[in-house]
């Protein structure tokens, strides 16, 4: 990787996205701006104020535990790229 | 021309025997055959299976069926499945995938006796204001095809300003129902979240995505949304409230309700003619018996950057499915993190891509904290701004957009600037609010612009009540573009 802050590679490592060289300036600057724009927050005093993960909270949303039906193995199948004997192929994972 | 019509009227017709769904979808069909080489609001669409529900909804009411859409055309955007049809979400990296399920709306809409037609255009994964974003180039202003069509529900938005359908759905995060609504001159309406299964919804921002409908006129919007909203086993998000008959609400009475003002809503960059739009439309709320006061939302300036973590946050573990082996296109490479790897780098635009590596970061170790979770409790402040506000006002307006459609092009390599422009319609999403956008003027070149109210959760009765108010003593939801 070349032009791109390095805690910012780590993300793009993460993220498991190949980037071209020139797409990596670009997305590095623009992201540069945008965090440099999101740090705002740290004027906010956010002591003692409990975090929002759903704006509706719904707790234990739960449904009985029975067999129904559901789309076919073949229809669940039927858009991977690649399938053989009715299982996803990947490449080789061990040598 | 009942490719003209609303719901409410083409229904009419319907019942009393003047048209037959045929007839609407055929004219329907045609006009998208007429102009939508110049808009490009319809990825797909699939002429012979769309007759083939209208004649199953003609026969239906020949032998006496009733139902609240039989034979209505309604256009879905690329991120709801539809059993049987693709499903690209505007991206390059769906490949071929062809949905094998219907979603709960789409399934809902067919119970309606809806025709369910078409794929209508997007930001790739909703994810932009503009539907510059789409991977099939942009879908254009029927008003000036030059412009932007607002996003990321830019080809729903397109496709009724248009009229090359009756209605559509689209959906929306942070805007991306009623920003495009507004720059296209149409009705835009976000349900409060969890009124509307997301199930069947290729999912963004699982916190704040949220489907509804985009129309011709406030009444085609409450009659969509008593169609498609209520309780589903499959979203354990989905609030079990009961559904209200919504059409029950557009009496024309808003006297004594009252509507706030938020004071920090005169932003640098509201363009003065949008700013004297919404202040006339806010005028005729008064004239009509509305109380007007000014509000406080004093964290409005933390919205943007709170709403831009948290988004691109959910949006990077949502996203991490498309990995090249269930579904979609596949890029060989030597490994699965290598195939993974070139898979995403090659079938994900860019401002996804931006998205993701964003909210990856502010995930992962050693940020979270510092941004993840200060987000959330940012959000936290937010909603009880707007719940403070609610002890004191039944609604909030505000204009829908800061400015009227852009150029195509102006602002697509500043992202930034962009994200900026969705600063009224984003704490909405945050807060779990609904919201309505309704035409309220033009601009002197032509544009139209939007009025947005927004509503307590769950109080989309009186946003219908009052936005259908305002639309009986105006006529510019009625203004239709010159594309010949």
């Amino acid at each position: 990787m070349g032009n791109m802050r390095e805690d910012l590679q780590h993300a793009v490592k993460l993220a498991r996205i190949e980037l071209t060289a020139e797409e990596e300036a670009r997305l590095g600057s623009q992201l540069g701006d945008i965090l440099k724009y999101v740090d705002k927050l740290n004027e906010l005093d956010v002591e003692g104020v409990e975090p929002t993960a759903h704006a509706v909270p719904l707790t234990n949303v739960l449904r009985e535990d029975e067999p129904r039906e559901s789309i076919s193995h073949e229809a669940a199948m039927r858009n991977a790229p690649k399938t053989a004997n009715g299982l996803f192929i990947v490449p080789k994972i061990v040598e | 021309m009942p490719h003209t019509l609303t719901i409410s009227q083409l229904t009419d017709k319907l019942t009393q025997g003047e048209l037959t769904s045929r007839d609407a979808t055929q004219s329907c069909l045609d006009r998208i055959a007429a102009v939508d080489d110049q808009l490009n609001a319809f990825l797909s669409h699939d002429p012979a299976d769309a007759l083939a529900q209208a004649d199953a909804a003609d026969a239906a009411r020949a032998a006496g069926e009733t139902k609240p859409l039989l034979g209505v055309p309604i256009a879905m955007k690329d991120v709801i499945a539809v059993n049987g049809h693709p499903l690209n979400c505007a991206s390059k990296i769906l490949g071929d995938f062809n949905s094998p399920y219907d979603a709960t709306v789409t399934q809902k809409l067919r119970d309606a006796g809806a025709v369910v037609f078409g794929r209508v255009n997007m930001d790739e994964f909703a994810m932009g204001s503009s539907t510059e974003n789409s991977a099939f180039g942009p879908a254009r202003n029927p008003w000036d095809t030059d412009r932007i069509s607002g996003g990321s529900s830019g080809g729903s938005a397109v496709a009724v300003a248009a009229d090359e359908c009756i209605a559509s759905l689209g959906s929306d995060t942070g805007g991306s129902i009623r920003q495009p609504a507004a720059l296209c001159g149409c009705v835009g309406l976000k349900p409060t979240y969890g009124r509307v299964s997301r199930y069947g919804l290729v999912a963004f921002a699982s916190s704040l995505d949220q489907i509804g409908p985009i129309t011709k006129d406030v009444r085609d919007a409450a009659t969509l949304l008593g169609v498609i909203a209520g309780e589903d086993p499959r979203d354990s998000t989905n609030v079990p409230e009961p559904v209200p008959d919504y059409t029950a609400a557009l009496t024309g009475d808003i006297k004594g309700m009252k509507i706030g003002l938020p004071r920090e809503y005169q932003v640098d960059g509201l363009d003065p003619e949008v700013k004297a739009a919404t202040d006339a439309a806010v005028a005729e709320l008064e004239k009509l018996g509305a109380e007007i006061k000014e509000i406080s939302l004093p964290h409005t300036e933390y919205a943007i950057a709170t709403y831009y973590i948290i988004a691109t946050a959910e949006a990077s573990a949502n996203l991490a499915r498309f990995e090249g082996v269930r579904y979609g296109a596949r890029v060989d490479g030597a490994s699965p993190e290598q195939m993974n790897r070139a898979t995403r780098g090659a079938g994900f635009g860019e401002e996804v891509k931006r998205r993701i590596i964003l909210g990856t970061y502010v995930l992962s170790s050693g940020y979270y904290d510092a941004y993840y979770l200060r987000a959330q409790k940012a959000r936290t402040l937010i909603r009880q701004d707007f719940l403070n506000a609610f002890e004191q006002v039944d609604l909030i307006a505000s204009p829908t957009t800061p400015t009227s459609a852009f150029k195509i092009g102006e602002k697509s390599g500043d992202p930034l600037q962009m994200y900026l422009s969705d600063v009224f319609t984003i704490s909405c999403n945050l807060a779990g609010l609904c919201g309505i956008s309704v035409p309220c003027g033009f601009s002197k070149i032509g544009l139209p612009m939007g009025l947005q109210l927004l509503g307590q959760p769950f109080g989309e009765p009186d946003l219908l009540r009052a936005a259908h108010a305002y639309e009986q003593v105006t006529d510019w939801h009625t203004k239709q573009p010159n594309l010949d």
